[in-house]
């Protein structure tokens, strides 16, 4: 359990130094003199701009070994201390707590539409293999992963939107807003739990244990909840923490697709409009959101299954 | 079901060439010879302009059409097949050769070569593969360079710990400890007797590893991170092709089909069958 939380606790200052150490890299590889950059953003390209980029360079270090700098900008990064968007001039942290918000109600309402879609399907194909509902989900599920998150989005901004005028194609403000984005996601990620949820329900179905129960005379409900679902759930939770990937990539692509004001969105745009800081900023809280999303699942598979891993 | 039994079964016992294996293998390569031999057959630039031509439905003057700009879609699509296919080959084999071969080294030999390798791996993993292409691409947006890289750099790390894991299982079977005393050589053991254990599920991660390239290639161009117009990339022309949605929805669907029976093709055609 402490080793748990210890690995994910260095998972979250490895996503801090590779962040960290990347955009290091990358204001420099920026063209042109960081300090004459800096220089120009603040005081505007006026006359005495190698003066003031002499004292940029002096006032923030930029003159030192780079190794020195770099242990400077991620002693920064310790500290929370993000910067100011080039683009906005706002601090970081003050942008990324308004766009936290957008970010988390699409990433929650797109975890609960996926388990609510998913494993119960899975759970009906697990039930009865070989059946019209396990055929049907196999079906769907292929047809599914084989489109990109995009493509599935249009389709469904074309159907309800367009089509059924059900929900708006884009914007941000009510749940209906959210409907689409988070039905987008959440079919991707309900695609893959209901096999491996059908798959774990159907293997536990026929193993001795359950027979045994059913020979001892326990009610059908019973061998369900207490023998079925409880061990066919450990294989679902953990490879929940692979789909916490799937969950943040998606998120960055659906938010940008949809027009959601959330930290995936400001990173591509950071990314189109070369805004270090924001890059960084934004990169740091998804990778952060993730190793937050991971331990989760960590936590409630020691909860369903609390034999000490062997790793 | 561990990865050993899954690999240790002879292959003979199970029948290879399923239904759905079949119908994958033939759409790879229908779609294969449309990407290969498409751009030499239509012989028009994908580039070129005819604004008589906009939109035009699919007919006799371009089979499937033009775009807003009377580009011919058929040449696009080909030669939007091909860059697909090509860039995703080439991020696969980036990833797949460097994985297997390390693998196999550290299942071997293991040592400091060994840890280094789980060092590195476990940095990249902290953060997932979209966030890193992102930061890369922030270097220079709209090449294919720090795709490239940034792809291949979360894709070798499966073909490393897979390869590792089921390559360790089969050096230790007996047979292998048998093969060494009689006297073969490492290299003879590794190519002869491990690879071709390893080879069934190495080719499933390979098309795993090629469907997400594909999809993430064509996810961040339409996302205008990726590559630009007017470069025949799938998903950036479905984006191009949007805003004619009312006027064309064909023209719209087309490049998400495309894209769609590549990754099809690719499920199928290394499907396990579990049904």
């Amino acid at each position: 359990m402490s080793r748990m939380i210890l690995a994910r606790l260095l998972q979250a200052g490895l996503v801090v130094l590779v962040v960290g150490v990347l955009c290091f890299v990358l204001v420099r590889a920026l063209p042109g003199d960081p300090a004459m950059r800096i220089a120009a953003g603040r005081y505007g390209p006026d006359a005495n701009i190698t003066e003031a980029a002499e004292l940029v360079r002096r006032e923030l270090g930029l003159n030192q070994p780079v190794l020195v700098q770099l242990g400077a900008s991620l002693g920064q990064l310790a500290k929370l201390d993000l910067g100011r968007s080039l683009v906005t001039g706002l601090p970081i942290t003050k942008e990324l707590r308004i766009q936290l918000g957008a970010t988390l109600w699409l990433s929650g309402a797109t975890l609960v539409l996926s388990l609510v879609l998913g494993p119960p399907l899975g759970l009906f194909a697990g039930l009865s293999r070989g059946g019209w509902v396990d055929r049907a989900s196999l079906g769907g599920a292929i047809i599914l992963r084989s489109l990109p998150p995009f493509v599935l989005g249009l389709l469904l901004i074309l159907f309800f939107a367009m089509l059924l005028g059900l929900f708006p194609p884009a914007g941000y403000g009510t749940w209906r807003d959210l409907a689409l984005p988070a039905l987008t996601l959440a079919l991707s990620l309900a695609a893959v739990s209901s096999r491996v949820t059908r798959d774990a329900v159907s293997a536990v179905a026929r193993t001795p244990y359950i027979a045994f129960a059913r020979l001892k005379g326990l009610p059908e409900p019973v061998v369900m909840r207490r023998h079925i679902l409880r061990n066919a759930a450990i294989p679902v939770v953990s490879y929940l923490a692979l789909q916490a990937i799937y969950l943040i990539e998606g998120v960055v692509v659906v938010e940008t697709l949809f027009g959601i004001p959330g930290i995936g969105h400001a990173l591509v745009h950071a990314v189109i409009a070369r805004d270090v800081p924001m890059v960084q900023g934004t990169a740091l809280a998804m990778g952060l959101l993730f190793v937050v999303v991971a331990a989760g699942v960590d936590l409630t598979c020691h909860w369903l299954d609390p034999r000490p891993k062997r790793i | 079901m561990t990865l050993a039994d899954a690999t240790l079964v002879p292959a003979a016992d199970r029948r290879w060439l399923t239904p759905s294996r079949a119908a994958g293998l033939v759409l790879l390569s229908l779609l294969a010879a449309f990407a290969l031999i498409g751009p030499l057959l239509v012989l028009v630039d994908p580039t070129e302009q005819d604004f008589a031509a906009s939109l035009a439905p699919p007919g006799a003057d371009y089979l499937l059409g033009a775009d807003h700009y009377g580009r011919s879609m058929l040449a696009r699509l080909a030669y939007g097949a091909r860059l697909s296919f090509g860039m995703a080959l080439l991020t696969v084999a980036t990833a797949a050769v460097p994985g297997i071969l390390f693998g196999l080294f550290a299942a071997w030999r293991g040592g400091w070569l060994e840890r280094v390798l789980e060092l590195i791996s476990t940095v990249l993993l902290a953060l997932p593969g979209l966030l890193l292409v992102l930061i890369l691409l922030a270097f220079a947006p709209g090449t294919f360079g720090p795709l490239y890289l940034g792809l291949a750099l979360t894709l070798w790390i499966e073909f490393y710990r897979v390869t590792k894991a089921t390559a360790a299982g089969v050096l230790k079977q007996p047979h292998i400890e048998a093969a060494r005393l009689l006297g073969f050589g490492t290299p003879y053991l590794l190519r002869s007797l491990v690879l071709p254990e390893i080879r069934p599920i190495l080719t499933t991660l390979a098309a795993f590893a090629m469907s997400t390239a594909i999809i993430a290639i064509s996810t961040l161009s339409a996302i205008s991170v990726g590559l630009r117009p007017p470069t025949p990339e799938l998903g950036a022309m479905i984006v191009e092709l949007l805003p004619y949605y009312a006027e064309a929805p064909l023209h719209v669907l087309m490049p998400g089909i495309l894209i769609f029976l590549l990754v099809l093709g690719l499920q199928l055609a290394t499907r396990n069958e579990s049904l």
